[in-house]
């Protein structure tokens, strides 16, 4: 009986799954339609949440007064419009490009600028730092050599050994 | 010893930045209806229901609008300044039920008294809709004109009347 009686208890979260919010309007249509705009809208209460997926009593009022509104023919940006005026654009997830929110907007380029520039400026440094320096002709021999050599054995680091092919596998050899 | 400095500058910014941020409440979103007209409302008084009151009849004095709720915990601490400011007759204060039934507003003012000069029942919050409320509670200075000149959001402290709200207030009176 136990045995049983664990897996059925296992199965009860089946039955409360998350419901979505509740006081639909008769018209699925228009409900559908609240929804879509109400995703677009931020909860005031629960601030990381939309006011459709918001479970706040707020969130139900508005959601009841954005459905109201539609009901009397508002198109969504009219409705955008009343809730702004009420809460302001914090309501909104996508804010307005405004004096108050160029930061916001254009701040991630202007520092993308500033990296790029300190970049450049940091490139153009080392260049200068970095000093040519003329080969005399014994070093130029060697380091033609040395090239030469690594060319033959690319995973070997040049040195002045004698060229033969050590990575050759010994079984290959003749 | 300079390439530490530099670093150590922009931490040092950053920190400041970070330490700011911490201060701010981010449930205190700044209102736009600072500024405008009160909106407008006619609502049913708690004690004498067939009576309406409209911000109208407030016209030519300063006065504060504070939203409330019987629910709400935010509300019990305030409610003592407010008393003591009532006692003082400073600024007459006017109270909206906010969503809450009107018997249960009633036993919350039996219990802690009545700072209010009227209190007005907004059952349903829609006239909370209309005033931008979304925690209670929350506290509103109307000038002579009936325009909204400050919204404080949660319990007023002893600090932001001192500091804020009285000051504003008697400026306004002044006016």
């Amino acid at each position: 009986m136990r045995y049983l009686l664990i897996p059925l208890l296992c199965l009860l979260p089946v039955f409360c799954y998350a419901d979505e919010a509740k006081d639909m309007a008769a018209d699925p249509v228009l409900e559908r339609r609240m929804i879509g705009l109400a995703e677009k809208l931020r909860c005031l209460v629960c601030q990381n949440e939309s006011l459709a997926s918001s479970h706040s009593e707020l969130a139900e009022d508005l959601r009841r007064e954005v459905r109201e509104q539609m009901q009397k023919g508002m198109n969504d940006q009219e409705i955008i419009d009343y809730l702004v005026a009420r809460y302001g654009d914090f309501v909104l997830y996508d804010p307005p490009v405004k004096k108050t929110t160029l930061v916001l907007w254009y701040g991630p380029f202007a520092l993308l600028l500033i990296g790029a520039g300190v970049l450049v400026y940091q490139l153009r440094k080392r260049k200068g730092q970095i000093a040519e320096t003329e080969l005399s002709p014994a070093e130029a021999q060697r380091a033609a050599e040395m090239l030469g050599e690594s060319q033959e054995m690319p995973g070997q680091p040049p040195t002045k050994r004698p060229a033969k092919r050590p990575n050759k596998p010994k079984d290959l050899q003749t | 010893m300079a390439r530490f400095i530099l670093p150590f500058v922009i931490f040092m910014i950053l920190a400041a930045f970070l330490f700011v941020g911490l201060g701010l409440n981010p449930r205190e979103v700044p209102s736009p209806l600072v500024g405008k007209p009160a909106p407008a409302f006619m609502l049913p008084q708690l004690y004498e229901p067939a009576k309406q009151f409209s911000p109208q009849d407030m016209q030519g004095k300063v006065w504060l609008f504070n939203v409330w709720a019987s629910w709400c915990g935010g509300c019990e601490q305030e409610h003592p300044l407010f008393m003591e400011l009532a006692r003082r007759n400073v600024v007459p204060i006017l109270g909206m039920a906010y969503k809450d039934q009107p018997e249960n507003s009633k036993m919350w003012l039996h219990r802690g008294g009545n700072p209010y000069a009227l209190v007005v029942t907004d059952i349903e919050g829609r006239v909370g809709i209309d005033y931008g409320v979304y925690g209670v509670p929350e506290t509103y200075v109307i000038d002579k004109q009936g325009i909204i000149r400050h919204k404080h959001i949660g319990a007023v402290t002893m600090q932001d009347l001192d500091k804020k709200i009285l000051p504003m207030v008697k400026e306004l009176q002044a006016k």
